[in-house]
């Protein structure tokens, strides 16, 4: 089992399959709150802790989860206090971004291959890579359990939350934050222009056909797993950059699916 | 009288704005106190910071062990999630199936059990919200507009199962109501409130208040006609519910409705041409 590890294929899928798992029921909070600009913002603003983690020569999954937990949290602190969440996100990331561009561009000795953390390297992903993505996917799996009931009840209206005694900035900001880490998870995984993606075509995928948020999740989670061992297959056969070709399936899913829904309201119609 | 709960110089401010300031505030177990005032008077504000969801300064005092059950203003349901009304009463947390059965019966609401939320109609999504408040058996019901959306005969029906949920968990109510006949009709007591309170009383008192009149802009006779009206009436027919009869007053011409086995609450003319 351990050798199998050795394995760089192995390793690819499995920590896809990790991330996909958890993008899942985070997606369809995403979904759900319509935060799907928060995704991709935050991912944006990575860019600068990859640039920093090179220049520090730490690890780029620390320097991302630190920057994307920044964003994260003063997001959260900063919103509705005169600035529309869209509007703080834009200016955030934006200025990331580009701060993190400038970064780069001044690491003269090294040459990033900014490929790499733009579309992902999945199959670069080492033994310590795989550890980083298990534990976080662990980690968070046990907080969505933990706090499912109230996400969900403050997902529905923030003052039926108070009325049931539940918070519902703070399990925003736990949201915020757990969306940081999967962002700085999957970096390496889907690359940073994709990892919106991630987090939501599965999600979107079994909308449709899900009657139970529980089942939303689960499904979704199917979706993102099929997709990832999908994708990962395609790219070794057809020499595909692996990324990319996991989103695609992903697509090509949310596609069927909702095919299949029109030709069953069809059917049903006549 | 217990006090259910007690405000006393209670203010809220967001940023630079104050919503609310000095307000003092009791509500007294099975009394029906209705809030009135204009659009950013800070009604909702007061009843949100009642169950918690807005900090203030001044003190709040709740009365030990106070259940609340609270009915949102009509609340923007997003569609992609899925959720059945069965779920929606266990969320956060799963309830004694005993007493949901019992909520959606008090607020005639058992039939929608399983359908989704989000193919719900307005009124039914509305007694679903008051089933959910009714869960823990609430000794204080909290009520913000909670007919909005709702049309005349919606509204009407959902005041009357208000009134029975009332007799039968004895529980207070304190609501917002833009429903001037209403609040007219079934208070105990009404606070018309202005970021202030500006005055409060028997219903009777204040729509003869000056400063009511100011901010509703109401020649003063209507409201209060109105209402006097309403009452006479209940007193004229309350033994002669079943008998047709045509009201023709002047400031009810455009609604003029032939009521058959009606009870004699239906008297109550909606207030669209005055407000």
């Amino acid at each position: 089992m351990i050798a199998m590890l050795d394995d760089f294929f192995i390793r690819a899928v499995l920590a896809g399959i990790g991330v996909a798992i958890i993008a899942a029921p985070l997606g369809c909070f995403v979904i759900w709150r319509r935060m799907a600009y928060f995704g991709d913002a935050t991912a944006h603003a990575s860019i600068l802790g990859v640039a920093l983690a090179l220049s520090f020569s730490t690890s780029v999954f620390l320097g991302a989860l630190i920057i994307a937990l920044m964003m994260a949290i003063s997001i959260s602190v900063l919103s509705g206090r005169g600035y529309a969440m869209d509007t703080l996100l834009g200016v955030m990331s934006h200025s990331a971004l580009a701060v993190g561009l400038v970064v780069a561009s001044l690491l003269t000795g090294l040459r990033i291959d900014l490929m790499a953390y733009l579309f992902g390297d999945i199959l670069a992903v080492g033994k310590d890579d795989l550890f980083i993505i298990i534990c976080g996917a662990a980690i968070i799996a046990a907080f969505i359990y933990w706090r499912w009931s109230a996400l969900l009840v403050s997902t529905l209206n923030s003052d039926l939350a108070a009325a049931a005694g539940v918070n519902a900035k703070r399990e925003q900001l736990l949201l915020n934050i757990a969306l940081a880490v999967i962002v700085a998870m999957a970096i390496k995984i889907v690359g940073i222009l994709l990892i919106a993606a991630m987090l939501i075509i599965p999600a979107a995928t079994v909308r449709l056909f899900s009657h139970t948020p529980e089942q939303m999740a689960i499904f979704a989670a199917g979706v993102g797993i099929v997709s990832v061992i999908g994708g990962m297959n395609a790219s070794y056969q057809l020499d595909l950059p692996a990324g990319p070709a996991i989103i695609c399936v992903a697509a090509s899913l949310f596609i069927i699916s909702n095919l299949m829904r029109l030709m069953t309201d069809m059917h049903s119609a006549r | 009288m217990t006090n259910l709960v007690t405000a006393t110089n209670l203010s809220v401010k967001r940023g630079q704005n104050i919503l609310l300031h000095e307000i003092d505030l009791q509500v007294r177990a099975g009394e029906i106190v209705t809030i009135v005032g204009p659009n950013g008077a800070g009604k909702s504000t007061l009843l949100r910071t009642l169950i918690g969801a807005t900090s203030f300064n001044g003190t709040l005092q709740l009365k030990p062990g106070l259940t609340i059950g609270y009915v949102p203003q009509k609340l923007h349901l997003e569609p992609s999630l899925p959720l059945s009304v069965r779920r929606f009463l266990n969320l956060p947390i799963r309830q004694k199936q005993k007493d949901i059965h019992n909520a959606l019966e008090a607020a005639n609401a058992t039939s929608l059990i399983r359908q989704q939320l989000r193919d719900l109609s307005g009124g039914e999504f509305q007694r679903v919200l008051l089933a959910r408040a009714l869960i823990n058996k609430p000794e204080l019901l909290i009520l913000d507009e909670a007919t909005q959306g709702l049309d005349h005969l919606g509204a009407d029906s959902f005041y009357r199962q208000i009134e029975v949920v009332r007799q039968t968990l004895g529980c207070a109510i304190l609501m917002v109501s833009h429903e001037l006949h209403v609040v007219m009709a079934a208070s105990d007591r009404v606070i018309c409130l202005n970021g202030h309170i500006c005055c409060e009383g028997t219903p009777d008192f204040v729509a003869s208040n000056p400063a009511y009149q100011e901010l509703f802009g109401l020649d003063s006779s209507s409201a209060l006609a109105l209402y006097r009206h309403h009452h006479d009436h209940n007193h004229d027919h309350s033994h002669s519910h079943s008998h047709s009869h045509i009201h023709s007053h002047e400031h009810e011409q455009e609604h003029i409705r032939n009521h058959g086995h009606e009870h004699s609450h239906d008297h109550q003319h909606p207030m669209d041409s005055q407000s």
